[in-house]
């Protein structure tokens, strides 16, 4: 018989990033709560908390995944990928971060994170996507600001420049 | 979210042992997309969560022509939509899956999870009782299945008795000549709950239509078989004709209600267009 896991933090091994963090969470905490405080990332953010904006979206070994629809207990052993964490090396950007700035597909920012997050497991899954294809895959990533045009534009750009470049997707 | 004991049981018999020490002061959990909105807005309570992840071989997804569709209790929806053999054979249930949520939502929510929500307007449900399918469950007098078109009660009401879990859903292989689909109808293309949603099922037999079956939902507390409907196309040529005929049937079975999202008479309109179409599309399939 599993020993009852109670209401009381419990320890979890969470790669991050790439790096194991040792981390002591209570059951009913979201793996984006546990993110921005207990491992003081940030960069995802909270829009709804219920599912419905994508700005948490982060990679579950590889996956999208909304961080406030997944518990933290449920992600031990696992690996996640936030916005921190796509960058290829400490100084230089993802291209689909260098495109956002470059066309102007980011306003006030704030969905931003989890719209470049998705972006890149859409690009990881389909390395040329069709307007409506990125259109379908951002269906739950919402932006009040952009009107979508830039950013679908800006993530066609980034497609063209890795194909181009024949980069490897990090 | 309020605070919940929590437990991660790795097999069945411990599962329903859990259960039935918490009874209903428990939920269960498969991907959590419903059940935690439902916890942060207090919808429920739950003193205990369930989470059923870590149960070896609820995951399993079997799918070929001879044995028909096998469906775990943790296949996610994305895994049903980028099947291609689901695709190939099940399209109306890879359709159904994906029109639901964004890809973030399918890549958690599971199929077993839609269905146990039995919400009126779930996506799956339709093309899942239009293949015929049933439901396993296990609970403390064993195991047992039924057709899923006498599961749902009621807007989120089911046949599963307290203490009791579902394990898979299994459709039956289908026969040569199959055609499918299912349309949903929105306000918008995603992230949309089905204001209608219609699934058809049939196959050809020479030049007329055999073993239809039309399922509605969004417009009855529970999906719904349009059996007027199938009656006036079983052993017929769908021409324009008869699935005009169909629609206009299928309009008359429905029982929808007026809500936010649509008023009953537009809804009862759409299930005649969408009926069409479906049959249709699925006799299209059959070539
Ligand atoms: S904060 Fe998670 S989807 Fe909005
Ligand atoms: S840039 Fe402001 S919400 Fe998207």
């Amino acid at each position: 018989m599993t020993a009852p896991i109670t209401t009381v933090a419990m320890p979890v091994t969470i790669t991050i990033n790439g790096e194991a963090r040792d981390l002591a969470v209570a059951p009913f905490r979201t793996l984006l709560d546990v993110l921005r405080n207990e491992a003081g990332l940030t960069g995802t953010k909270k829009g709804c908390d219920v599912g419905d904006c994508g700005a948490c979206t982060v990679l579950l070994d590889g996956e999208p995944v909304n961080a406030c629809l997944v518990l933290a207990v449920e992600v031990d052993g696992r690996a996640v990928t936030t916005i921190e964490g796509i960058a290829p090396e400490p100084d230089r950007l993802h291209p689909l971060q260098e495109s956002f700035m470059a066309l102007g597909a980011s306003q006030c920012g704030f969905c931003t994170p989890g719209i470049i997050v998705m972006a890149k497991a859409l690009l990881d899954r389909n390395p040329d996507p069709t307007e409506d294809e990125i259109r379908f895959g951002l269906a739950g990533n919402i932006c009040r600001c952009t009107g979508y045009t830039k950013i679908v534009e800006a993530i066609r750009a980034t497609a063209r420049q890795m194909a181009a470049a024949g980069q490897p997707r990090e | 979210m309020h605070p919940f004991a929590y437990f991660e049981p790795t097999t069945l018999d411990e599962t329903v042992a859990l259960l039935a020490r918490h009874g209903r002061t428990a939920d269960l959990m498969a991907g959590g997309t419903d059940l935690l909105v439902e916890i942060k807005e207090q919808i429920r309570r739950p003193a205990a969560v369930i989470n059923l992840k870590k149960i070896p071989g609820l995951a399993d997804l079997t799918c070929d022509a001879a044995t028909g569709l096998r469906i775990g209790a943790l296949v996610t929806v994305r895994t049903i939509e980028t099947s291609a053999e689901v695709q190939k054979l099940y399209p109306a249930l890879a359709q159904a899956a994906r029109d639901i949520g964004s890809i973030q939502i399918r890549t958690r929510a599971t199929i077993a999870g839609n269905v146990c929500r039995a919400s009126p307007s779930a996506d799956t449900l339709p093309p899942l009782i239009a293949y015929g399918g049933r439901i396993e469950m296990v609970g403390p007098s064993g195991p047992r299945s039924i057709a899923l078109e006498s599961f749902f009660t009621g807007p989120g009401k089911t046949a599963l008795a307290d203490g009791e879990i579902v394990t898979a859903l299994v459709l039956p292989p289908q026969p040569e000549q199959a055609g499918s689909d299912y349309i949903k109808h929105g306000r918008r293309k995603a992230m949309e709950l089905a204001t209608v949603g219609v699934a058809v099922a049939l196959r050809r037999d020479g030049g007329v239509c055999r073993d239809v079956r039309i399922v509605l939902g969004a417009v009855a507390p529970t999906p719904i078989r349009a059996r007027a409907a199938e009656v006036l196309l079983e052993g017929s040529t769908p021409d324009e004709t008869t699935i005009a005929a169909a629609g206009c049937a299928a309009r008359g079975e429905s029982r929808p209600i007026s809500n936010v999202r649509a008023s009953a008479d537009y809804r009862r309109a759409m299930v005649d267009v969408l009926t069409r179409r479906a049959v249709a599309a699925a006799w299209e399939r059959t070539r």
